[in-house]
């Protein structure tokens, strides 16, 4: 479990993390969204227990970070920003080195390490100097330091940060299977990720936090929530028809690809209403399709619009 | 194992790894030979001791105890692995003295290695060796002391070269301040008191006495009381990053 309380953390004048109250529990994946500089890595570096708070506090599994650090430490596997290692070692000597740290001794530090290697697939590269390593494979080592003593509280800083789409999936893989009995907390500026991750999101920016809802929640602010787009050839007459349902809110077209969106009117259902007309009026529509929401447009809006600034906030698609 | 012996065992195996141990030690041993012999004049004075040997210590230390310094904290802050060694379960205090503890035995290594001398001493006449072992001693301690120096001020900066330059002005700073020819310029100038404590700060005049084979308590306490308080003003650096 992780509980901050009013975190905060200056630099000079500046405020990087403002009363930042979040509570993750066990079982939950705990997206920490935001744009860049909006505080995410100094949050997590409070919470690691590199930065101290200026005020406020943070603990992890009941341990106080600042009055019990290493009690909060042990129960915590942290990723740094960019997977820091040191490049002079070898995976092993990097690997034997953090099972010291950690004080697993004998049998126990042998099994954690052999698990570890197994479980992110580094048998081959286990005599490599770091340095030498590809990003994802680095990565990869960095997560494998994390989860090496097995603690009930993940914490990785932008996990997929600068790897291909095949690493982002093998540790989105990984992430969800350790997510079980875990508390993880991951931070992120990747949407699609939330999705593939997170079963809850905070969104902070400047420090503050604007939202904290699950994924499917925040879909439901986008006003594609319940939309409905289609492509179709030669169906400009049939806008004035749907314009004319008296569920429509209005109707959008693409003008790269001619992608029909039509926006309901709050709490209204108009797949098929729409379906029905497209039907009678014998349009023939390739595929139809009902929108969850973007994420990314809640994003937008909630991080941009909150902190007073419009330079974004006008829609186009992303 | 304690954090404080995996440090120490990371450090030390990083020195090995990368050409910095090798580095020194062939420029120690070969600068310590040539120095004795040479400007020493360890044939000419024809004295069986190896004080031409020891009394070139402290101007090595001043160039090469630096160089292994100054990566000790700067290299961590700038390349990230501060931030993954701090949120290991570790003091920072542990920390510290892992890599303070690998730098001394480090060069209690290159001391060791210096023996031949020793046995070139004992060959060519019967020296003292309480009195050479009380140098060693003298030698060990100065370096130690030293190495706390260069651990604090590369706690200071992220900058390898900021911490090597200030590391060796600040132990030039403390091998003068008790020559002569410094206290003589400021006699006058301040008063009498001051010039007698910093001539009893002086790392020469207490390393000289270990080095004739007096062993002083106070000679002790100098050397130990200076480490402990420049790792502590280190540690208090490191926190002041934390929290700063």
């Amino acid at each position: 479990m992780i509980e901050t309380e009013q975190l905060t953390r200056c630099y000079g004048n500046l405020i990087a993390v403002d009363a930042l109250s979040i509570r993750v529990e066990p079982g939950q994946v705990l997206g920490l969204l935001g744009p860049n500089g909006a505080g995410k890595s100094t949050a997590m570096r409070m919470i690691a227990g590199f930065l101290v708070p200026t005020s406020g506090s943070a603990r992890v599994c009941g341990h106080d970070v600042v009055k019990e650090p290493l009690k909060a430490k042990q129960a915590l596997g942290y990723l740094p920003e960019g997977a820091p290692s040191y490049g002079e070692m070898t995976v092993r000597e990097f690997l034997r080195f953090i099972v010291r740290m950690r004080g697993l001794s004998g049998g126990v530090g042998y099994r954690c390490f052999d698990d570890v290697v197994q479980r992110l697939q580094l048998e081959d590269v286990l005599g490599i100097s770091i340095e030498t390593l590809s990003k994802g494979l680095r990565r990869r080592v960095g997560l494998a330091q994390a989860i090496l003593h097995d603690p009930p509280v993940l914490m990785l800083d932008e996990p997929t940060d600068g790897l291909d789409p095949n690493q982002k999936h093998a540790v989105r893989q990984l992430i969800d299977v350790m997510a079980r009995e875990r508390t993880i907390l991951i931070s992120t500026h990747l949407l699609e990720e939330v999705h593939a991750l997170c079963n809850r999101v905070v969104i902070i920016a400047r420090g503050r936090l604007l939202a904290d809802a699950t994924p499917a929640e925040l879909e439901q602010r986008s006003r594609y929530h319940g939309a409905v787009s289609f492509s179709a050839p030669g169906s400009a007459m049939s806008q004035e028809m749907l314009g004319r349902l008296p569920q429509v809110e209005s109707i959008e077209i693409d003008p790269l690809d001619g992608r029909i969106t039509v926006f309901p009117k709050p709490g209204e259902r108009i797949l098929e209403p729409v379906e029905t007309l497209l039907r009678q009026q014998g349009l023939e529509v390739s595929e139809i399709q009902l929108e969850r929401g973007r994420l990314d447009e809640v994003f937008r809006q909630i991080t941009t619009v909150e902190c007073g600034s419009v330079t974004a906030a006008s829609g186009g698609r992303a | 194992m304690s954090p404080v012996t995996a440090v120490m065992r990371r450090e030390l195996r990083s020195y090995f790894v990368t050409p910095v141990a090798y580095v020194f030690l062939v420029i120690f041993l070969v600068l310590a030979g040539i120095l004795t012999f040479y400007v020493g004049d360890f044939y000419e004075r024809g004295q069986a001791d190896l004080q031409p040997f020891f009394v070139m210590h402290p101007w090595l230390y001043l160039i090469l105890v630096p160089a292994i310094t100054m990566r000790m904290w700067a290299e961590e802050s700038k390349g990230g692995t501060l931030e993954l060694l701090l949120t290991l379960p570790i003091t920072l205090w542990q920390a510290m003295l892992g890599k303070f503890l690998a730098a001394w035995l480090f060069i209690g290594l290159a001391l060791l290695l210096t023996f031949p001398i020793w046995i070139t001493v004992n060959y060519l006449g019967a020296p003292d060796n309480g009195v050479i072992l009380a140098g060693y001693l003298g030698s060990w301690l100065m370096a130690g002391t030293f190495i706390a120096i260069g651990a604090c001020l590369s706690a200071l900066t992220r900058s390898q070269v900021v911490a090597f330059i200030l590391t060796a002005l600040v132990c030039v700073l403390l091998i003068l301040v008790g020559q002569p020819q410094v206290l003589e310029l400021f006699q006058g100038t301040l008063p009498r008191q001051l010039i007698n404590a910093a001539a009893h700060l002086s790392m020469l005049q207490h390393f000289e006495a270990i080095a004739r084979g007096v062993l002083d308590v106070r000679d002790l306490y100098y050397f130990l009381l200076s480490m402990l308080c420049w790792l502590i003003a280190g540690v208090l650096l490191l926190d002041l990053k934390r929290t700063g």
